[in-house]
């Protein structure tokens, strides 16, 4: 029998959940659009919008690679930013360049009629089992939430590594595992053995070593190609890394009401999009002891750029020095490493000075 | 006391209702003037240099108002209806973008927050905004009313002004664009009268139902999220068959505009379009170079046109 092959654009670690659910949930088959490369973005923006947002000439550059890689089906959220309009986009410019492919848009479902998310999982599989659908997501949004906790461990020792590169190997042979996963009993067994050979891989950290937050916009945030391996770049440096954005955090484990509350010193109302979490984890950030703080988006990105000039006003009332990224398909490595470079000098000497 | 009514983004739209609404009530206010290069250049300096023209031009607009009232008036519209009627983003933050833009001044601003799905209705901000002014609820009630009317009115005249213009025999091009790009003096009027020179009838999109509008968008664009776009498309529907080119206006980066215009270039294909950018740099001749080949352009089509009828 001839299943559909169904593919999503890639993002982070999290291709593997979504996998999960494609081919446990929906029986179909499983198209892993390749890693991002230069010519990935080349592709997207090739036959995108100029000034779009970035994230959207990723996604449709992985969805051409997808689909020349035999996907025939493509999914697409919505979002509450431009987000919201990529799938109906992406669907069009598709069809103009003469691609057939089922494109399902989850832009057409609405959150407050959920039932209406079924209609489009149909559309994926008109002969899907609502029950498998439900147990396997329930199943992938444990493994989103092992991946996030084991790569919250990496941020915080990735850069005290003793063998160089040791983190990364066993990242990437923890997400091979991560695929063949079939059940709960084997994630766990997964989650343990793992959590274990991260804690065992041997580190020398400082007592008292650099910290820095890490907040922005939602994909370029959790997208290590999107932000140019960012994370990489501090860690080479020895540097903790703390990011609270995740999939789990603010998906799952979300407490926007608090969140609200807790800014109403710097925004009276909600901002728009994940510009709630931007500032308050920069307020957590500063209050937390860290040395500094990025701010990394796609170029454009208004809910960001909204909240620049609240993330001045508590950088001076926290003394904590922000630095602010801006990628485009156009950005150069070496633009990013220097001011990495100068961010890391500064944010160094202030530390020393303080320590006197 | 004073209200200071920044001229920049929804002003062009919603202005007849809140100087009615001030004036019905006996609030004392004052509208910055028509954007300037000097606005322009105030509003540059304190914005945060990627965000779109149209918010520096706003920003300038309050720079000029700050020292001038007692209060300032910044509209803040999260959503005009469910979910699937959004607002671009700026106009839910542009209350905190201003106040902590402007934090050592310490703005005292009007309440005014709109967010239809949240059940913040554009009823409840004028209650708001008339508790806020000390004025009691029935006058305040009274005032929103009158100046509903009165917005109306002015929306029928502006309408019917306009189905004269595309009753006369001259070319019409449809601009569609944002009020506040279109009507500001300083980056969309300069398009109007480039055209008013080329003997061209300027038709807005921005002048139309907008409640017709926004259910033909639906037709275009099913996903189409945001209220002031759906209005802008929808107008297309309605106004393509009584004009001879479409002119996409937008203000450098905005967001929405972004995939709304190829959306629109890429599905529809009856007329000659054009797109736009407008990036607040000096100088129209840039501008007057594509206005004119575009009037070419239909001139040329129409003559065919009317050779094959022949």
């Amino acid at each position: 029998m001839n299943k559909v092959r169904v593919s999503f654009p890639r993002f982070g670690s999290y291709n593997i959940p979504i996998e999960y659910i494609i081919r446990k949930g929906l029986d179909c088959d499983y198209v892993m659009a390749p890693p991002i490369t230069k010519k990935t973005i080349e592709l997207g923006a090739k036959y995108s919008p100029d000034f779009v947002c970035t994230p959207f000439k990723y996604h449709l550059g992985s969805y051409i690679e997808a689909i020349d890689d035999g996907a025939t089906t493509l999914v697409q959220v919505g979002g509450a930013c431009r987000l919201g309009y990529y799938g109906e986009m992406h669907e069009q410019i598709l069809k103009d360049l003469g691609y057939k492919v089922n494109f399902v848009n989850m832009a057409n479902a609405n959150f407050n009629k959920p039932l209406t998310f079924y209609d489009e999982f149909k559309k994926i599989n008109p002969n899907m089992n609502v029950k498998k659908v439900a147990k396997a997501t329930l199943l992938a949004i444990k493994m989103v939430e092992i991946i996030d906790k084991i790569e919250d461990y990496i941020r915080e020792n990735v850069g005290f590594e003793v063998v160089e590169g040791s983190f990364d190997k066993l990242h990437q042979d923890f997400l091979e595992d991560l695929r063949e996963v079939e059940d709960k009993k084997e994630l766990n067994i997964i989650y343990k053995l793992y959590m274990r050979k991260f804690k065992n891989l041997k580190i020398n950290k400082p007592k008292n070593p650099l910290k820095v937050g890490i907040i922005g916009e939602y994909y370029t945030i959790m997208d290590e190609y999107s932000n140019h391996y960012m994370e990489k770049e501090l860690a080479k440096r020895g540097i903790v890394i703390e990011r609270w954005m995740n999939i789990s955090n603010t998906l799952f484990h979300n407490y926007e009401k608090e969140i609200k509350q807790s800014i109403k010193k710097y925004a009276k109302f909600d901002m728009g999009a994940t510009a709630m979490y931007t500032i308050k984890k920069a307020i957590d950030y500063a209050k937390d002891g860290c040395d500094g703080i990025i701010h990394v988006k796609s170029f454009g990105c208004t809910p960001e750029i909204d909240t620049m000039p609240v993330l001045q006003r508590i950088s001076e009332d926290y003394k904590i020095p922000i630095i602010y990224f801006s990628f485009d398909t156009q950005t150069s490595d070496v633009g990013i490493n220097t001011r990495v470079e100068a961010f890391y000098d500064m944010i160094m000497m202030r530390k020393g000075e303080m320590m006197k | 006391m004073k209200v200071g009514i920044p001229r920049g983004f929804l002003y062009y739209k919603y202005h007849v209702l809140w100087e009615t609404f001030f004036d019905e009530l006996g609030i004392d206010y004052i509208v910055s003037p028509k954007t300037n290069k000097d606005i322009l250049k105030k509003g540059t300096m304190h914005a945060i240099d990627e965000a779109c023209l149209s918010s520096k031009i706003f920003l300038g607009h309050v720079d000029y108002l700050i020292d001038k009232c007692d209060c300032l008036f910044i509209p803040r519209i999260a959503s005009l209806g469910s979910n699937k009627d959004i607002v671009c983003s700026k106009f839910q933050a542009i209350y905190d973008v201003v106040n902590n833009t402007y934090r050592e001044k310490d703005l005292k601003i009007l309440y005014y927050s709109i967010d239809v799905e949240n059940k913040d209705t554009e009823l409840k901000a004028f209650l708001k905004m008339g508790k806020f002014l000390g004025k009691n609820k029935a006058l305040t009630l009274k005032a929103y009313m009158v100046a509903k009317q009165a917005e109306k009115t002015k929306k029928m005249i502006d309408i019917n002004n306009q189905e004269l213009l595309l009753k006369e025999d001259k070319i019409k091009i449809l601009i569609v664009a944002h009020p506040y790009n279109i009507y500001d003096e300083y980056i969309g009027k300069p398009i109007i009268d480039i055209l008013t020179e080329l003997d061209v009838n300027s038709i807005l999109g921005c002048v139309v139902d907008e409640k017709k509008a926004k259910d033909k968008a639906k037709v275009i664009s099913k996903t189409l999220p945001w209220t002031f776009n759906k209005e802008l498309v929808g107008s297309i529907d309605i106004y393509k068959d009584k004009v001879d080119g479409i002119i996409l206006v937008s203000s450098f980066p905005c967001g929405p505009d972004s995939l709304v215009n190829e959306m629109i270039i890429r599905r529809f294909k009856e007329k000659p379009i054009i797109n736009l950018i407008l990036d607040g740099q000096e100088g129209t001749a840039g501008l007057e170079t594509r206005l004119e080949s575009f009037v070419d352009i239909i001139k040329l089509r129409k003559e065919e046109g009317e050779v094959v009828h022949e």
